[in-house]
């Protein structure tokens, strides 16, 4: 694989998902929209029922809106690395995945840039929700917008690797009802984005432990210890692990090989 | 040299047998027409050569380069026009034919003034900047071809491209891509169920449920089966009335 190639071809993968992106509208306004509703609706009605107790990162007794906001980001990365899946299999149906996967470049790579094409897309959306969060008084130090971007993009391509491994695995658009309430849903609700493990495990242990052991809280904690200038090691390495687990799996599902495509049939 | 060949293939989706032992060459500067029915398993062999499918059994070869041990160079060689449209309906004429070209490496500018050519010569360049959601199925296939045909390959491959065309439509892709292979010395392998688009000069491979079961120049087939016409020679062959 030559250099030049490969980034040729990052570069127009990257320009595509754009170009695809800013063409749908409606797509970016409720990528937007939901956090803000989250924060507004949602935080605004838990504020008054939910008392937070000190809790790593945060030094002080903190408002909802300000514990919930990270969780927010990381849901904004979930959501967008499923429609990015979700795009993967509309690809895959229309036909234009098969122009994507016959292109002279390793299978890994062109998945790899694909992945990460995605999430410089979905990124300045997240940031947008974070300067726009100040308006609810959520204020982290200003270094704090520069430290979490590692770790949001970490976040965003483990997730993204988990969309593009459901994406190997669905036959068809319709099967992504299905994704929706039984992995995006569980995914998010028990995980540390709307409340602390703590507050889980006075519900019930188990859920507690679901939480505790769900990747996507510790993406969760990555972003909001990365805000506040923090940085959390284990949940790092959960993610970096994480990350590599579902690109390899989704490697795996797109090989010719071994994956759907070879047990599928052609068309005549 | 053979641009293409073909060496004992064979796949099966399960226990379903798609393909069995099929073998056949695709000479340089040569229009090679697959024929067959629906289901004969012309997009299973298109998939086993695009490197879509894993070839297990049998031997694909691209300019003697082994699609298995080495797809990426394969690859290269090769322009894909598939049976299913794969034109991204959200970017343009131009988009898609430079998003192709990024793929296979083709500087920035290169890519801008090929895109510009091939389209001029489908005669669709006045929809460069046209989204294809907008363009008629006749336009969207010329598109496609010059897409396949942005990074100067050496063999064309084309998966029933006239699915959908009406007959000038048709007759017009038919004669561009004769046009190609006589000028530019492409070999191309056009697979189709129509059998009024074999013409006398081409070399014809008959496949029938996943067998090879005739192959060589078009003007021998009839005259080898005792037939008066390449559609009296398929109907014999497969089976067909």
């Amino acid at each position: 694989m030559k250099v030049d190639h490969a980034l040729r071809a990052l570069d127009g993968i990257l320009r595509r998902e754009m170009l695809r992106s800013l063409r749908q509208r409606a797509r970016l306004f409720s990528a937007m929209v939901r956090p803000l509703v989250w924060l507004a609706i949602f935080a605004a009605g838990f504020r008054s029922v939910l008392g937070l107790s000190i809790t790593p990162p945060y030094q002080t007794y903190v408002l909802y809106e300000v514990y919930v906001v990270p969780g927010l980001a990381a849901m904004m990365l979930l959501f967008h690395a499923m429609a990015s899946s979700l795009a993967m299999v509309y690809d895959r149906e229309m036909g234009s995945m098969r122009l994507l996967l016959t292109a002279p470049l390793p299978r890994w790579y062109l998945l790899a840039a694909r992945l990460l094409a995605s999430v410089i897309v979905g990124l300045p959306l997240v940031y947008l929700f974070l300067f726009v969060a100040r308006f609810w008084d959520v204020r982290p130090p200003i270094l704090g917008y520069v430290a979490v971007f590692p770790a949001l993009v970490l976040s965003g391509l483990m997730l993204g690797a988990f969309g593009l491994l459901v994406s190997s695995m669905s036959t068809q658009m319709e099967n992504f009802a299905g994704v929706m309430n039984f992995v995006i849903f569980p995914m998010f609700f028990a995980s540390t984005a709307l409340y602390p493990i703590w507050r889980l495990a006075e519900a019930g242990r188990v859920l507690a432990t679901i939480a505790a052991w769900n990747p996507f809280s510790s993406a969760v904690e990555l972003i909001r210890f990365a805000l506040y200038l923090r940085f959390d090691m284990v949940s790092m390495l959960v993610v970096v692990a994480c990350l590599v687990a579902f690109f390899l799996a989704a490697v795996t599902g797109y090989d010719p090989g071994r994956g759907l495509w070879s047990r599928r049939g052609g068309e005549g | 040299m053979n641009a293409l060949a073909i060496e004992n293939l064979s796949h099966s989706f399960g226990s379903r047998q798609v393909l069995q032992n099929v073998s056949f060459t695709v000479d340089e500067g040569r229009m090679c027409i697959l024929l067959g029915r629906n289901g004969a398993g012309k997009t299973t062999l298109f998939s086993l050569i695009t490197g879509l499918y894993y070839a297990r059994t049998g031997l694909v070869r691209v300019f003697d380069m082994a699609m298995q041990a080495n797809p990426s160079a394969a690859l290269a060689q090769m322009g894909v026009v598939f049976q299913l449209p794969t034109l991204d309906l959200d970017l343009t004429a131009g988009e898609n034919l430079r998003y192709h070209a990024a793929l296979h490496g083709l500087p920035t500018e290169l890519s801008k003034a090929r895109s510009r050519e091939e389209l001029s010569r489908l005669e669709v360049l006045d929809r460069i900047d046209d989204r294809t959601r907008a363009l008629s199925g006749g336009q969207r296939r010329r598109v496609e071809i010059a897409r396949a045909l942005m990074h100067g390959p050496r063999l064309l491959l084309l998966d029933e491209p006239t699915t959908g065309l009406d007959v000038p439509g048709r007759r017009a892709l038919e004669q561009h891509v004769r046009d190609l292979c006589r000028e530019r010395g492409i070999a191309v392998l056009w697979a189709t169920h129509f059998l009024e688009e074999v013409a006398a000069d081409d070399d014809v491979v008959v496949l029938d449920r996943g067998r090879v079961c005739w192959t060589g120049p078009a003007d021998r087939i009839a005259p080898e089966l005792g037939v008066g016409s390449v559609a009296e020679a398929f109907a014999l062959l497969t089976g067909s009335p």
